[in-house]
């Protein structure tokens, strides 16, 4: 299943924000978007999830324009986990996994034997099954993620999109979350393109960077071949560091200024002296 | 312990549809004519027998006038748990977002312009009324792209105020006949008739099981946009259809009974307490609560000080006023 853009330009109301994007996703393999607040890079993810229609260009799926292509069949080729997804009040863990189902169910039609198994699955490859029946208020953040994930696994899709999976998370329900997601990848062979802040985890978790700055694709690759000092210093504004991880020898990155010749605050205590 | 209170939920709908056939059998014996139970039985025993003085109070009174306010409570609550849904706001209810109101003007202009119109004019009226000062209302709450729920609310309630203040603007002017059939727009159940029944019974017939049989799709869209997209929702029609259904529900409902305050607001707010946020329980568990509400508000209104009688209206609006200024202290918090 190939995700790619063409000649992709997107904006909101009369904002530009991104021009003349193409991008191939690499097919079976976990790629992370990167880049500054407000460079596109959640922008990029959600035109690729057809939450956004282009301006100019189109995304396609495996070569056909995803939006001429029904919205039921785009849900079952690919699921996306927006920012921080809201769901109706009460609703429990296996609840909001039959939604996952949707785009298989007609309005009168009813449940079928392989909805069943593939929200049993979804709950299963999460660990969700024992929170089942727990109202979705009840969980820690960590596992009403789990929860939601379970749900775009259970629209059993080759592709899955998440936008910043591991925000307002700590760091080891961070970790859950991403393993989980190697995991899925590693398993099921699931296509995973998220964003992802933490510059040393998408350096470590991710087999594609995709560099996004100003709207463009900066750099695109192998973590080993994308970060290093000129990439932090030209999009970040960071003077860093670079070490190897002992495990997996990605590169590790330790910002220990910023790149900026100005400080960004003037000292206000100096100020008021003067 | 979470599977009995599953089941406990299902129990809840055929509880509730008893407690409206109880409400119902009790308002029967309610008003300037006072009847014991037996009285009632006896009377609708001799319903053909144009003799029997509380026979012919129950067939030309209180029957028509418990089912029209049982069916018009019934749509007013499930419109609000539409539009609660599909709007994502608790405090988006018929009353509060102009379409009553709108229904209601519209329903006088209607009666106005066309004095000879057919039956299902004056629903057909009311529903572009609602609709119209629906649009009104929502495209005066987007600010950059988005609508807070307390400015839908506070931008619904002054919209709502003036289209009702303009309806009975029009009404002191219009002929006397025009405003006598329109008396009731101010939110009473008092004087429905069968004709009044007939009226709203095809409007409800076909709008109420649209909208159990939408039960799915009301949930997804209550996901909110990107997560109704990601399912694969045709979110402009989906949306566009929920919106249209709970506004038409609740403009016919407005063609029955006028304008009962809060009764959009209280009953789906109720029912969620009872059974949840899925609309396969939610729908019927707010259509029942409505009608319980609205009858049981009516059978009040004419019970405190017979022979005199208060609108259903006011009873509700009593009750439902200051729940709803909590609910804003609520959510103006939640921000």
């Amino acid at each position: 299943m190939n995700l790619s853009t063409n000649q992709l330009y997107l904006g909101y109301d009369g904002r530009l924000v991104v021009e003349d994007l193409n991008l191939a996703i690499a097919p079976g393999q976990i790629s992370v978007l990167i880049g500054p607040n407000g460079c596109g890079k959640s922008t990029i993810l959600r035109s690729l999830a057809r939450l956004l229609p282009p301006r100019q260009g189109s995304v396609l799926l495996d070569g056909k324009m995803i939006q001429h292509l029904p919205t039921k069949e785009v849900a079952k080729k690919l699921a996306m986990l927006p920012q921080m997804p809201q769901a109706p009040e009460g609703l429990s863990v296996e609840q909001l996994v039959w939604f996952g189902r949707y785009p298989y169910q007609s309005v009168l039609g009813g449940r079928t034997q392989s909805d069943r198994e593939a929200v049993e699955w979804a709950l299963a490859q999460t660990g969700m099954t024992v929170f089942a029946s727990r109202a979705l208020e009840t969980l820690s953040g960590g596992q009403r993620q789990r929860a939601w994930i379970a749900m775009a696994l259970a629209q059993q899709t080759p592709i899955l999109l998440l936008d910043e999976p591991t925000t307002y998370l700590d760091l080891s329900h961070q970790l859950e979350v991403l393993q989980l997601l190697v995991r899925l990848n590693r398993e099921e062979g699931k296509t995973v393109v998220m964003v992802l802040h933490d510059l040393n985890q998408a350096s470590r978790f991710a087999h594609q960077l995709i560099v996004v700055n100003g709207g463009r694709v900066v750099a695109q690759g192998l973590p080993e071949e994308v970060l290093n000092e000129q990439i932090l210093r030209e999009v970040f504004g960071l003077k860093a560091h670079f070490l190897r991880d002992p495990e997996t020898g990605r590169p590790y990155c330790i910002p220990y200024a910023l790149a900026r010749k100005e400080p960004l605050m003037v000292d206000e205590r100096v100020e008021e002296k003067a | 312990m979470k599977a009995a209170w599953a089941g406990l939920k299902l129990t809840i709908i055929p509880l509730l549809a008893l407690g409206l056939v109880v409400v119902g059998i009790a308002a029967l014996g309610v008003g300037a004519v006072r009847m014991s139970f037996a009285e009632v039985l006896q009377a609708l025993g001799n319903l053909g027998h144009a003799e029997d003085t509380h026979a012919r109070i129950l067939y030309d009174l209180r029957m028509p006038r418990i089912l029209v306010g049982a069916l018009c409570g019934a749509m007013f609550a499930a419109s609000g748990a539409i539009l609660q849904g599909v709007v994502r706001n608790p405090l988006a209810s018929p009353d509060i977002v102009g379409v009553a109101a709108g229904a209601g003007l519209a329903a006088v202009f209607t009666l106005l312009l066309l004095p000879k119109a057919p039956l299902w004019a004056l629903p057909v009226g009311a529903c572009l009324g609602g609709f119209l000062a629906f649009v009104l209302v929502y495209l005066l709450s987007i600010r950059t792209g988005e609508v807070l729920p307390i400015r839908l609310a506070l931008i619904g309630v002054a919209v709502e105020a003036s289209l009702d203040a303009l309806r009975r603007l029009i009404l002191v002017r219009a002929d006397d006949g025009v405003a006598q059939a329109l008396t009731f727009l101010v939110g009473t159940v008092y004087g429905a008739d069968w004709e009044r029944l007939w009226r709203v019974l095809p409007f409800a017939l076909f709008l109420i099981p649209l909208a159990l049989i939408l039960h799915q799709k009301l949930d997804v869209l209550s996901f909110g946009d990107s997560t109704a997209r990601s399912l694969g929702m045709r979110l402009e029609l989906g949306r566009l259809v929920a919106l249209l259904l709970g506004v038409a529900l609740a403009s016919v409902a407005v063609t029955g009974t006028g304008i009962l305050g809060f009764v959009g607001l209280i009953a789906p707010h109720a029912a969620r307490l009872l059974v949840g946020s899925r609309f396969h329980l939610l729908l019927p568990a707010s259509l029942l609560l409505g009608a319980i509400l609205v009858v049981g508000a009516d059978t009040l209104a004419r019970g405190l000080v017979p022979p005199l009688e208060i609108p259903a209206g006011l009873l509700t609006t009593l009750v439902g006023a200051p729940y709803f200024l909590y609910l804003m202290r609520r959510v103006g918090r939640a921000r």
